[in-house]
């Protein structure tokens, strides 16, 4: 590993103002160091297919990955950027909440999502759409949180992906003691049939004392836990210099435990590097942290105005990175594939999207027995009580011939 | 510059606009950092993007990074080192992005800010202000909407209070900050854009006290934070059938004013509560207790209340249902004056 000496200038020490305001305005020096600290991810950058879409070669990573793979994961990439613009669009129509975008991290999380085995587990926080659709998870099913009518309506034992977590760090911990249980059930030994666990978090959460701890946790019981951290430079407003001195991915070493830090837009390297720690995990060395070096393209959610806080420069910058972009050219490059492919892909988007917008506008209102239901795994006479009491009451209107619901 | 730029009122007073609550607290921060050096802001996102409803909006522009700053993502390193920075004199204003949000502090807010005080018997006091948005009626996702007050006002060494309308956020901030106990703000979030009056030359009632928000005599209304808006409305629709209630804006919920809430109820012989949170074991479950145990031969009815129910916060869509509206508080007086 380097030492912190050639670190590019963001991880040095971070310049906590002197007293007295700020410059409104930056300088164009500093939006230079600005824009290299943000988009240069260091002499440690795993890559294996650079922005111009060309293979390079990593001495401890490779890929073998066919035609039909390499266009499978160009599809999957493709298809859930859509689904995350259409849902953006919705929520722009007043058909969902809020909508959290995960524009720009697209190859961090199908590169993550499709490493993983069907016996794995993943705890996504909120962002984690393409791994949901790695986990077969029907981008249908995630709206319902977005529009407020449940909190996460897959079976997560079913389909290996937890509920999403919105409390910053919170299911770092839980994804360790599943991990824990893994192993304290014999499941970890043999690395094609054994299972792991893999986290999903913020550079951001890498501040909560629950992330802190999970790292704690895992290398105390030597969890079979992936920490997957996509460093998308952001946390809402703050740069990630306000969360570390240091690269995120070398805090592993304080914990005892491996740190990678791969180019998050780049499929095929965080697929490398993702499937290689999952192994590592199955076949016990587990845990390990993966810092994904990419970029939030897009507002924290569709309530945020990221304009307020950062340069349009920087976006400029990093779409020339763009993950979906440098696949596509590796694959007209390689011949490996052609135009229809990319018009059918193009096609069955557009589908999706269609069946996306369609299943979104016609998802029912839950009735008030949502708010009441499964409080409690055994039955609670109190808020069985507190039911019926409000379907007394909305009776009482219902009898004075008010139509339900427009009190 | 203490007060707010926006409308003037017609009333006359020279200090006297109608601005939003959002506008008030914003006033209000910069008035306390005015008047105190010592007084800093710390949370997430609160610098320059002043704060996701942007209550601290400019103050980072004009008071620089070590007087407004943007934390690392941690809220228990908001409040515990906040703490540190008391036992240093400063007087730290922390945000809490969210109600949710807070229970990464809770135990930094129990464990040591509620008891440094009484632990080093007054020599450690605790002048922290920790603002917390709650409630809900906003749409939002999980942990945006919830109301967990009654969780602080049950811990000694703790002071709560919520503020129902521009004038109090304004004040009420400004006598938190100042105040020598730690005080939990609760901002009734749905409310931040509602505008009313605020008068930067009045004087200011004591912080720790109720108020009655709208004289009547037959019956009761005790509120508080989003819900004040709630009781007068419904005060307003009771009077078209010949019923005048009386509303009082709760304000303090530890330590709590009953004093105008039993003199009201010994006028009025019935009451009731209205909050957001959930009944069991909450601010409004203390209210009726200690009205029971006051006014007990005034008492023409039971003391009912109109809360959120015993359930997690339900997704948005059941929202309207879960909460208490203008509605139920309606419903409620028909029950009190059918006894
Ligand atoms: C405990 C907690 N505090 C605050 C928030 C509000 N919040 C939501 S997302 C976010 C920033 C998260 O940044 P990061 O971890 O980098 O993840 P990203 O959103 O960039 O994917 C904040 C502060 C929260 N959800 N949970
Ligand atoms: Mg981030």
């Amino acid at each position: 590993m380097p030492s912190p000496q050639h670190d590019p200038p963001s991880w040095t020490r971070s310049s906590v103002g002197s007293a007295g305001a700020v410059e409104a305005e930056p300088t164009a020096a500093q939006v230079i160091a600005g824009l290299r600290a943000t988009s240069e991810g260091g002499d440690d950058l795993v890559q294996l297919l650079s922005p111009e879409g060309q293979r390079v070669h990593h001495p401890d990573f490779t890929l073998d990955v066919g035609a039909e793979e390499l266009k499978s994961l160009y599809r999957d990439m493709t298809l859930v950027r859509r689904v995350d613009r259409e849902a953006n669009a919705l929520q722009r129509q007043g058909q969902l909440g809020i909508w959290v975008p995960l524009l720009g991290q697209e190859a961090a999380q199908i590169g993550a999502g499709r490493a993983m085995a069907p016996q794995d587990m993943a705890f996504p926080s909120y962002r984690e759409h393409g791994i949901a659709w790695c986990r077969g998870v029907d981008p249908t099913e995630l709206l319902g949180i977005f529009r407020g009518t449940d909190h996460g309506s897959w079976d997560p034992r079913a389909t290996g992906l937890h509920l999403y977590t919105i409390v910053i760090g919170n299911q770092c911990l839980n994804a360790a003691g599943y991990a824990m249980g893994q192993r304290f059930e014999g499941k970890v030994g043999d690395s094609a049939t054994g299972e792991a666990t893999i986290c999903f978090f913020g550079d951001g959460a890498t501040s909560q004392g629950d992330v802190h701890e999970s790292f704690v946790w895992a290398a105390v019981y030597d969890a079979p836990v992936v920490f997957f951290c996509q460093n998308n430079q952001w946390a809402v407003s703050e740069p990630t210099e306000r969360q570390s001195r240091v690269p995120l991915y070398r805090r592993a070493q304080g914990y005892g435990f491996p740190g990678i830090r791969v180019d998050g837009n780049d499929v095929l390297a965080t697929l490398a590097v993702t499937r290689w720690a999952l192994d590592e995990c199955r076949a016990g060395n587990g845990p390990v942290l993966i810092e994904a070096y990419t970029y939030r393209m897009d507002a924290h959610t569709t309530s945020d105005d990221a304009t307020r806080y950062r340069l349009a420069e920087e976006l400029e910058a990093w779409k020339l990175k763009d993950p979906i972009e440098r696949l596509r050219v590796h694959l007209v490059r390689e011949g490996v594939a052609e135009q229809d492919f990319f018009d059918g892909v193009a096609a069955e988007s557009d589908e999706l999207a269609a069946r996306l917008r369609e299943c979104c506008e016609a998802m029912p209102a839950p009735g008030p027995e949502r708010i009441f239901s499964q409080v409690y795994a055994e039955p609670s006479p109190a808020v069985q009580a507190q039911h019926e009491e409000l379907l007394a009451y909305q009776a009482g209107f219902a009898d004075a011939g008010t139509p339900d619901g427009e009190r | 510059m203490a007060a707010p730029t926006t409308d003037r009122t017609e009333s006359g007073s020279p200090g006297a606009q109608t601005v939003s609550m959002a506008k008030a607290l914003n006033a209000g921060l910069r008035a306390a950092m005015e008047a105190d050096g010592k007084v800093i802001v710390m949370g997430e996102d609160v610098g320059k993007l002043g704060g996701v409803f942007r209550i601290t909006d400019g103050l980072q522009k004009d008071f620089g990074e070590q007087r407004v700053l943007d934390t690392p993502l941690a809220e228990s390193g908001i409040i515990g080192t906040a703490i540190g920075l008391a036992l240093r004199d400063f007087r730290p204003v922390c945000e809490i992005q969210f109600d949710g949000f807070v229970f990464p502090g809770f135990d930094q807010i129990v464990s040591q800010l509620a008891k440094l005080h009484y632990r080093s018997q007054g020599k450690l006091p605790m002048r922290v202000v920790v603002r917390i948005p709650f409630g809900g009626g906003i749409g939002a996702v999980e942990h945006h909407s919830e109301s967990p007050e009654s969780l602080f006002a049950h811990v000694a060494g703790l002071k709560v209070v919520s503020c129902s309308n521009a004038a109090d956020a304004y004040w009420m901030l400004q006598q938190a900050i100042a105040s020598d106990d730690p005080v939990i703000f609760f901002e009734p979030k749905r409310r931040y854009w509602e505008k009313s009056e605020l008068d930067t030359s009045a004087t200011p009632q004591p912080l720790h006290t109720s108020r009655i928000a709208r004289p009547g005599s037959t019956a009761t209304l005790a509120a508080y934070g989003p819900m004040v808006r709630t009781a007068l409305d419904a005060a307003a629709a009771a009077e078209q059938d010949g019923h005048d209630l009386e509303v009082i804006d709760l304000r303090t919920l530890s330590p709590l004013d009953l004093a105008p809430v039993f003199d009201s109820v010994r006028r009025t012989g019935r009451l009731i509560c209205v909050s957001e949170a959930p009944g069991e074991c909450s601010v409004t479950a203390e209210v009726t207790a200690r009205v029971q145990q006051e006014c007990f031969y005034s008492l023409e009815a039971p003391v009912l209340r109109v809360t959120g129910f015993d359930t997690p916060y339900p997704p948005s869509k059941c929202e309207e249902q879960y909460l208490p509206d203008l509605d139920r508080v309606l419903d409620a007086v028909d029950r009190v004056l059918a006894h």
